[in-house]
């Protein structure tokens, strides 16, 4: 199998606030191969966007944030480029879905200069109008009808579900290798949820990209992804494929997560322990790769 | 038989109620002719998406605003435009977002006093021991009326809430969305609770959701709303099993699942029928 995309190996994170220390991440560690679409899925708190920004880069802007551990994107020691490097892999060769798109878009710009913005950072030499071309086929490519139209509009004249097949046309428009989507659902209408996570995973699979999901939602993160971490205060519980997660899942917290979903089939409100000691229970690593 | 078509009167009732807002020379149709009701103590859910309609409904049910045509009945008998201070004590609300419906000045038991005291609910000294009643009714220690709101988790805001909609001692209880805004494990334990004490109080819920799955859980009997429009209204078991307009079945099919009995049941749901 070839290298990962990503990878991340005990990375650990730690808010100073006021002379308090506050564990965030406690030594996460977690790869995403070439093409893979890998979910990491856990509550409010568990620590999953955070990771998403470290990935990223931008909680190390932070003063406040002790981050230490390993990330390799691409072969390349993350923590060893400088800022200026780091700062070009954004938008480029990594980039980000947000769970809001209309406050993730400029109210005050049209599409099209957002967009030119967008690919101006992938090929700086870009004329307006090439870049206008590129954006009416990337807008195409994410089934709107009208992209003409889309992108003399400003993101408060769209709905909700629009600006974010907007959103997952810029993230995509440089051809990035790793998308990290976080969240990129939870502020639409459900059957617009379901058509525009559909769009995203056939386009990804289409181009290869790599992507991290991030969600607390396990029936998005069903349908989405091929493998699945766990994460419960920081620490990650359980990784597996996710077939197998969702017929057998193995630590005492996906369980739980799993039990509290309310089904269609009916059964009624599950009944849940109070007791959680287990939920600290040391990983289940049930991911069987064939390194070679 | 169940205990729903026992009590088969129905405790509320809106005849051909619509809602049109006007803006400038700008009309919207919010609702339009709408009939419902609910049984007592029964749960009525009302399910679709954002500008559906069912934010609009609660409002006109609490009196927030009047409709512009037809009319709600409670009992039988026709609820006010204006109402009362006894009418506003029996038909409660639980919103989405406890952090915004809460005030972050006042401690939980300062909040929960106040809807006893505005509603003159037992006697001045009886009222603390009642706050704390009340705390531990929905789970919580009495001694968190010290607490404000923001030394409070999410869920147990939501409980905060249930609790000040309880302290007026309703009939009727509308829940906005009352646990999207929560985690899965925190929801069902919500949602546990607001079970028990329907059973317990003999309660009616108007239960506004977009969750379909929570819904099929909770609810007795479900009414969809697309566009302002009623397009279905059913029993939860049979709109489940047998879901008779497009727009539901779109609905349906749109919930995030987990398992595959699930995806058998909308397999299944799916096919076309073939007799009519």
């Amino acid at each position: 199998m070839s290298k990962p995309i990503l990878s991340i190996d005990d990375l650990k994170l730690t808010f100073k606030i006021y002379g308090n220390q506050v564990d965030v991440l406690h030594g996460i560690s977690l790869h995403i191969a070439h093409g893979e679409k890998v979910a990491l899925v856990g509550e409010s708190g568990s620590g999953k966007s955070v990771t998403a920004r470290i990935i990223l880069g931008l909680l190390q802007e932070l003063t406040a944030a002790r981050i230490s551990g390993s990330l390799q994107f691409e072969g390349v020691d993350l923590e060893k480029l400088s800022r200026r490097d780091r700062r070009a892999l954004r938008g480029t060769r990594m980039s980000m879905i947000f769970q809001d798109p209309t406050s993730s878009l400029n109210p005050v710009y049209p599409i099209n200069t957002q967009f030119y913005d967008v690919l101006r950072r992938g090929n700086a030499k870009i004329s307006v109008k090439d870049a206008r071309m590129r954006a009416l086929s990337l807008l195409e490519d994410v089934s709107i009808p009208e992209p003409e139209r889309v992108l003399d509009s400003y993101s408060f004249q769209m709905s909700g579900g629009m600006n974010q097949r907007v959103m997952i046309a810029m993230a995509l428009a440089n051809e990035p290798s790793l998308l990290i989507a976080d969240e990129p659902g939870t502020a639409l209408d459900v059957t617009v949820q379901a058509q525009t996570l559909h769009l995203m995973r056939d386009l990804v699979e289409r181009r290869g990209t790599s992507v991290l999901f991030i969600s607390h939602n396990l029936g998005v993160v069903r349908e989405f992804a091929d493998r699945v971490y766990v994460i419960y205060r920081g620490r990650i519980v359980e990784q597996a494929p996710t077939r197998e997660l969702f017929h057998n899942p193995g630590h005492a917290y996906t369980k739980a997560l799993m039990a509290a979903v309310p089904r269609i089939t009916g059964g009624g409100i599950p009944d849940l322990p109070a007791d959680n000691k287990h939920f600290e229970d040391p990983m289940v690593d049930r991911f069987r790769e064939d390194v070679q | 038989m169940s205990r729903s078509e026992i009590m088969n009167a129905p405790v509320l009732e809106a005849r051909n109620v619509s809602k049109t807002f006007v803006t400038g020379s700008h009309e919207v149709k919010a609702l339009d002719t709408l009939n419902l009701s609910a049984s007592k103590g029964e749960c009525l859910a009302i399910v679709g998406e954002s500008g559906s309609g069912k934010t609009t409904f609660a409002n006109m049910l609490l009196g927030i605003y009047p409709p512009t045509t037809g009319e709600f009945f409670l009992d039988g008998m026709l609820l006010p435009a204006r109402r009362n201070l006894v009418l506003r004590r029996t038909i409660q609300l639980v919103q989405q977002n406890p952090l915004s419906s809460l005030n972050p000045r006042r401690t939980v038991g300062a909040s929960l006093r106040l809807a006893l005291d505005v509603h003159s609910i037992g006697d001045r000294p009886g009222r603390s021991l009642r706050v704390g009643a009340l705390l531990e009714e929905v789970g919580l220690p009495a001694e968190y009326a010290q607490r404000y709101p923001s030394a409070l988790s999410g869920g147990q805001r939501q409980r905060i809430a249930i609790a000040r909609a309880l302290a007026c001692e309703p009939e009727i209880l509308v829940l906005d969305e009352p646990t999207s805004a929560l985690d899965v494990l925190v929801q069902a334990r919500v949602l546990r609770l607001l079970d028990e004490l329907r059973h317990r109080r003999n309660l009616t819920y108007v239960f506004i959701s977009h969750d379909l799955a929570v819904v099929r859980n909770i609810a007795d009997c479900v009414a969809v709303f697309e566009r302002g429009k009623l397009v279905e209204q059913a029993r939860t078991q049979n709109l489940f099993s047998n879901p008779a307009h497009a727009y539901t079945r779109s609905l349906i099919s749109a919930i995030p699942i987990v398992t595959d009995e699930e995806d058998e049941l909308r397999r299944t749901m799916m096919e076309p029928r073939h007799a009519h």
